[in-house]
């Protein structure tokens, strides 16, 4: 059981430490700086914050003792000659359906490192990051330095090589909501899931592409989206162009995933080799954007489900955690603890974690909820926080 | 230069930074001799200037914001600054 809660906000780390069964906050770290995402990695325990600068650009931020002290990583950037398709801003007379006719190219520039994963404990310093225009990034030195993993930037789906001239193929990712805050509408990449039994195992999952495996260690990369849906294309089955909000995998059944997205809360048993849609529009469980899974049974996951799509908002005024333990053939809905009357809370992708039987989630209103029995029962942390971009068990 | 990089860099705090005249971008530099990292704040990974940075010479806003060209004569000063917004 972990006793620890990193909160990534838009003020800045809060870090709850569980101090004799009960949760206290620390004095914010990162004061006044967004931080969209905080974990700590479980082989050495350093713990990252991914700092949301607006005037000075994404950085890392790193702590080795425990959040007493942090220092400062600038070392994730695009390479020299690192380009890629530009997407346009989603103004009224913009058709994503329709294709750019010659392709405009901008130079490659990280606005956001949206994700941090680990590797697994036989590859010590592996590290991952994922970023907005859509790169992945590699350390393999514990963060100091980082590379860009070149195969999957170059994919065919984004237009090939465009290191070495101009696209060769259709660019089929498009760009996510929240690259617009930068100016642009771009790609990002939000989820990195490695597989604990084999490391060169990775799936990631692009708004708005899709969920991409590798099965030998980035070298080479497949679009995994069968079975997925959007209703709101033409074509709701395409290859490309879905927007998972967030996906992940169970520990310890890891071709278990799940993932939430517009359309609704998506499972696969095969690896994502084929997803099925498990929403059940009828109980509230549909739209969302973060998704926990149990650290043993691929089966049970929960969501908090909200007012889909143009709202974004807890369904009724009522926020309510639904938890599935038969993969997503039958949900349960749990509201004790939760608000029930003028909650208009939501939940960002981040912003859901398990540790055990404990989940806590926190919400753009400042929010923060923690369920220490597998989330049939609720308690409040705190209700004056800043915007919470991330929660994650420490 | 706006007080709120000296939140990172409390070395140039109360300080005129006086360096060798030339480009913007050889100024800047010379700026990151003396805080290392200097430049990562200001610049994106191709030396533009970032988004929500301003940098005037003199009075006059930059010109070159990719490659930061402009010149600096002797006796010139570089003021930077930040877009403000947000809450």
């Amino acid at each position: 059981m972990s006793n620890m809660i990193l909160l990534g906000t838009r003020k800045g780390t809060v870090i709850f430490d569980r101090i004799s069964d009960n949760w206290h906050p620390r004095q914010i770290t990162h004061a006044g700086i967004p931080v969209c995402y905080t974990a700590r990695d479980p082989r050495d325990g350093t713990i990252w914050a991914s700092l949301d600068h607006g005037h000075w650009g994404p950085k890392l931020s790193r702590s080795r003792d425990h959040g007493a002290t942090w220092e400062v990583i600038s070392t994730v950037k695009y390479p020299k000659g690192a380009r890629h398709i530009v997407k346009y801003l989603p103004t009224p007379d913009f058709v994503p359906e329709t294709p750019v006719a010659q392709p405009e190219y901008a130079d490659a520039a990280v606005y956001k490192i949206w994700n941090i994963a680990f590797g697994n404990a036989n590859q010590p310093g592996r590290l991952y990051a994922g970023t907005i225009p859509g790169g992945l990034f590699v350390s393999d030195d514990g963060g100091d330095s980082w590379g860009l993993n070149r195969p999957l930037w170059n994919h065919e789906s984004r237009g090939g090589d465009l290191f070495v001239g101009d696209a060769t193929s259709e660019n089929r990712w498009g760009g996510t909501p929240a690259s617009v805050d930068y100016g642009v509408f771009e790609p990002g990449i939000h989820s990195i899931i490695v597989d604990p039994r084999a490391s060169e195992h990775i799936h990631i999952a692009v708004s708005s592409a899709g969920v991409i495996e590798t099965t030998d260690g980035g070298q080479t990369w497949k679009g995994r989206n069968c079975g997925m849906l959007m209703d709101y294309l033409p074509n709701p089955a395409a290859d490309w162009g879905h927007d998972p909000h967030f996906v992940t995998s169970c520990p310890g059944q890891p071709d278990h995933l799940w993932q939430q997205n517009h359309c609704g809360v998506f499972y696969s048993d095969d690896g994502a080799q084929n997803w099925k849609k498990v929403s059940m529009p009828d109980v509230g469980v549909n739209f969302g954007f973060p998704v926990a899974v149990d650290a043993t049974d691929g089966r049970t996951a929960w969501v908090v489900p909200a007012r889909a799509d143009s709202a974004r908002m807890a369904i009724d005024g009522g926020l309510f955690v639904a938890r599935t333990t038969d993969g997503g053939q039958s949900w349960q809905s749990f509201c004790d603890g939760l608000p029930q009357d003028n909650a208009y809370d939501i939940v960002l992708r981040h912003a859901l974690d398990s540790s055990g039987d404990c989940l806590c989630f926190g919400s753009t209103t400042g929010n923060v909820y923690l369920s220490e029995d597998r989330g049939e029962t609720w308690q409040c942390l705190g209700n004056n926080l800043p915007p919470i971009y991330s929660v994650r068990f420490g | 230069m706006t007080r709120h990089l000296y939140r990172f860099f409390p070395q140039l705090e109360n300080r005129t930074i006086t360096v060798p005249a030339g480009s913007v971008a050889e100024i800047l530099n010379a700026v990151n001799e003396i805080a290392p990292g200097f430049t990562d704040y200001v610049l994106d990974e191709h030396g533009a200037l970032r988004r929500h940075v301003n940098l005037c010479v003199n009075d006059t806003m930059v010109i070159d914001r990719k490659t930061l060209s402009d010149r600096v004569q002797n006796d010139g000063s570089v003021f930077i600054f930040q877009a403000l917004s947000g809450g």
